[in-house]
């Protein structure tokens, strides 16, 4: 009891006077964990909303395409037809529709988008009636719009717009539980798409199609050869949950009605949220990478200020394994601190980021953080604390108790090539290039860290290019939500990241500057000026960075083409000019980083530091 | 068997050695050592003379590259690390000139640490860390810090801390070197309590008011011993006196 008292006494007081390490060790892994918390609890978050949307709108448990592939005469044919067969199936017990679907063009100041016009009567349904959110219901001659188009367009309520050039007013904006929202509406099954042709043709927004409702004469007048009308049949089940068999039974027929199940709607209406996650996890591994190497460094400078401290302890009787279990247990209780804050801040910070948009009413609630979730994300902590921790915590364990209480640097291994080679460089690059030498693995973790953050820094430039290389000439289009709720993922995580690289950079050159304080007393003491040790400690920072920064490009751009779902041959490359402003961007950043320990470090008397190494 | 008791301390051919061949430094050169129970050795010498390794080894805080040591009849220079660490918290006690108090915790709490570190009750150590610096005369700053306490009083605690397990010998490493000579005059009283008590001391110093409370005085230089002197001050219980002091 005696020796656990003592560990905690230790911990509790060096935490305690000595909170600068320790808070910044906390931040940097409570960064990663809420990244990988936000990740995992986002899995299931949007079902919500849906179920509320659902029932506000008595939405439908199947949705049916029908119409058959001939339109027209025979397609009316075709419709009346399955229309009998699916209302009289067994398990339907209510429907509305079939309501006649034509496509168009809306035009608003300027802006043109594709849109489904699907004709209703002013009479409110039973089965699947829009959530009027503003506004009326559909009038004559006005027009109802499903909110995330809406929103898209810069529409609302009394406004004048034009469908295929007819004007129309907008009475009112809904939303409904039947059709996935803008823009996802083409985008995969359950969409509830289709938009025909002349008006699909090439363009790569063709497919980024609006939802509206009009009234079913208005509707019908938008109905051409080359785009007959499609309908949509709502249906009610017994069992809501049978909804998918229901569909594969009834749906499988080539030229049968297309059946979309309610669940696959709940699905699709996720879709935003998948986007974020498909952000968010890459950049969760990022931040856990750049987690580690900032342990990695803060422990190791930890080790290296405590090491009079072992000398100490080791002196009235602390076995290794005392010393090492002292030295751990402060990490692992940080581990555990910033596991902790990390879970409440992804799971505070999950419903922000989970909104389901404009598209469905209610809100996402709680995620659930499940015993599950915890036990990964403290699990991941622990690691990535005891990954960094255990090997200098051995090393100091193991040190001499003499050489301990002396406070001495670990010597530096001689490299006699590298002091040949640096012999005639200025004194700057001579003594970064030095002290680059004489700890190859912290130089090592420091070009990792640094190809970490300028893979994800390139990451986002390649984001970006690719939203410009698609909305290029396409002036007066709309934009896609999407990409904003993307956009917003990627810059939380490059703040994530590249504060992380802040960490990272001050904390290797404070470790560094700790290590090289004695030779760079005596540099001092033999006439080099603080600036010139300053900028010996920058130069050992920006060394490594220099392969760090180049090796992020082609990483950068691969985690985008990967993230996005896209091969090697459809990568997107930034300008040539945003490559290079990025890597010459870091290591400047890096420089002046190095340079604030470095110069505090260089203000020290060189007198003590002397002293102490001859003691 | 001598006038002072029973040996407690052995070392035999006793060696330190760094580098080798044309830069081989012997530090501790072949050094044979007999100190009894409540004897009180001096180690004098210049600067680099070895004195500080020696300790060292005596303490077990170093390994010596050959010789043989035996303390309180165990031979101690093979010894693992794990056991050495024991043998430093059980048996030997240690007083540095720079303190070494870990600078968080409370003078209490600084006396505590050896007794906790070798599984003692916590209300033991208690116990004991109190009745040690009533001792020193350090009852009422129990609860400060380091920090808020003077040098003679940060070296009046380490003093306490080295007694805390009742150990077989304390090492003192330069224990006045950092101290004023009031300090040093208070530091010198408790040496002379100690010896008075029976405890076994080895103390290496530059200061021969110091040098003068020992029993035994040892002259170092170049790693080896080349004099040894009986004092008879050691014990006359009038040492501010005798060093000039008072």
């Amino acid at each position: 009891m005696g020796k656990i008292r003592l560990i905690g006494r230790l911990v509790g007081r060096d935490l305690r006077y000595r909170p600068g390490p320790a808070v910044l060790l906390v931040l940097a892994i409570t960064a990663a964990t809420a990244t990988l918390t936000l990740g995992l609890v986002l899995h299931g978050v949007t079902n919500q909303p849906y179920l509320q949307t659902r029932a506000a709108t008595n939405g439908p448990d199947v949705v049916a395409q029908v119409g058959g592939a001939g339109r027209g005469a025979a397609g009316q044919a075709a419709t009346e037809a399955q229309t009998r067969v699916l209302t009289h199936a067994p398990g339907v017990t209510a429907y509305s529709g079939p309501y006649p679907v034509a496509s168009a063009f809306v035009r608003f100041h300027g802006i043109a988008a594709p849109v489904e016009l699907e004709g209703r009567a002013q009479a409110p349904a039973s089965v699947e009636q829009p959530k009027v959110t503003a506004g009326t219901w559909v009038r004559p001659g006005g027009v109802v719009l499903e909110r995330t188009f809406a929103e898209a367009l810069g529409v609302g309520v009394g406004d004048r717009v034009t469908l295929d050039g007819r004007a129309f007013r907008v009475a009112g904006i809904a939303v409904t539980a039947a059709d996935l929202p803008y823009p996802n509406l083409c985008y995969s099954t359950g969409g509830g798409c289709i938009f025909d042709a002349p008006y699909s043709g090439s363009s790569p927004l063709a497919a980024v199609v609006g939802l509206a409702w009009v009234t079913e004469p208005d509707a019908r007048q938008f109905a051409s050869a080359q785009a007959p009308l499609y309908y949509f049949l709502n249906l009610k089940l017994k069992n809501p949950a049978a909804a998918p068999a229901f569909a594969d039974r009834y749906g499988a027929s080539p030229n049968g009605p297309g059946l979309i199940p309610w669940q696959a709607i709940q699905t699709g209406s996720g879709l935003l949220v998948q986007d974020e996650q498909s952000v968010l996890s890459p950049g969760a591994w990022l931040a856990g990478l750049l987690a580690i190497a900032s342990v990695a460094v803060l422990a190791g400078g930890r080790m290296a200020e405590r090491i009079r401290r072992v000398g100490l302890l080791k002196a009235v009787g602390g076995t290794p394994g005392t010393v090492t279990v002292v030295l751990l247990a402060e990490n692992l209780t940080l581990a555990l601190i910033a596991a902790a804050a990390g879970l409440a801040i992804g799971w505070l910070a999950a419903p922000l980021v989970a909104s389901p948009g404009a598209a469905l009413v209610g809100t996402p609630g709680a995620p659930s953080l499940t015993l599950h979730i915890a036990v990964e994300v403290v699990a991941v902590a622990l690691v990535v604390a005891l990954a960094s921790t255990l090997v200098p915590a051995i090393r100091s364990a193991r040190t001499s108790t003499v050489s301990a209480l002396a406070d001495t640097a670990r010597p530096p291994r001689r490299r006699p090539r590298m002091i040949a080679l640096s012999a005639r460089l200025p004194a700057p690059l001579l003594l970064g290039l030095r002290l680059v030498a004489r700890r190859p693995r912290r130089a090592l973790l420091s070009a990792a860290s640094v190809t970490v953050t300028a893979t994800g820094i390139i990451a986002v430039l390649a984001f970006h290019t690719s939203v410009h290389l698609q909305t290029a000439g396409l002036a007066g289009r709309l934009g896609n939500p999407a990409a904003g709720r993307d956009e917003q993922m990627l810059t939380i995580l490059t703040v994530v990241l590249v504060a992380l690289a802040v960490l990272n950079a001050i904390c290797t050159a404070w470790a560094t500057v700790l290590d090289a304080r004695h030779s760079s007393a005596l540099a001092r003491a033999l006439g080099a000026t603080p600036q010139q040790v300053t900028a010996g400690i920058a130069a050992a920072q920006v060394l490594p960075a220099v392969p760090g920064a180049l090796l992020g490009v082609p990483l950068g751009i691969l985690l985008f083409a990967a993230a996005n779902g896209a091969g090697a041959a459809a990568t997107t490359v930034p300008p040539a000019w945003w490559l290079a402003a990025a890597v010459l961007g870091t290591l400047v950043a890096i420089a002046a980083l190095a340079a604030i320990p470095a110069r505090i470090g260089a203000r020290r008397p060189v007198s003590p530091i002397l002293q102490s190494e001859t003691a | 068997m001598n006038e002072f008791g029973a040996s407690v301390l052995r070392a035999r051919g006793l060696r330190k050695q760094y580098g080798k061949g044309e830069g081989l430094v012997r530090a501790v050169d072949e050094v044979d050592l007999e100190v009894a129970g409540g004897e009180t050795v001096g180690v004098m010498g210049p600067s680099g003379c070895g004195k500080s390794t020696l300790l060292h080894l005596l303490g077990g805080l170093d390994r010596p590259s050959g010789g043989e040591l035996w303390l309180a009849g165990q031979r101690i220079d093979q010894l693992g690390e794990r056991a050495l660490a024991r043998l430093r918290r059980d048996k030997i006690g240690f007083i540095f000139q720079a303190f070494h108090l870990m600078d968080e915790l409370t003078a209490a709490e600084n006396v505590e640490l050896p007794a906790l570190l070798a599984g003692r009750p916590a209300r033991w150590a208690r116990r004991r860390a109190a009745e040690l610096l009533e001792r020193v005369g350090l009852a009422d700053r129990a609860g400060f810090l380091p920090s808020a306490l003077s040098g003679g009083q940060r070296q009046r605690v380490a003093i306490a801390r080295a007694l805390v397990s009742d150990p077989q010998v304390v090492f003192a490493d330069e224990p006045t070197g950092n101290l004023d000579s009031q300090a040093t005059v208070e530091v010198l009283r408790l040496f002379e309590q100690l010896h008075s008590a029976g405890q076994t001391l080895v103390i290496v110093t530059h200061d021969s008011r110091i040098a003068a409370t020992a029993g035994r005085l040892i002259s170092m230089r170049d790693g080896a011993f080349v004099d040894e002197t009986r004092l008879t001050g050691g014990s006359t219980g009038n040492l501010g006196a005798l060093a000039g002091l008072t």
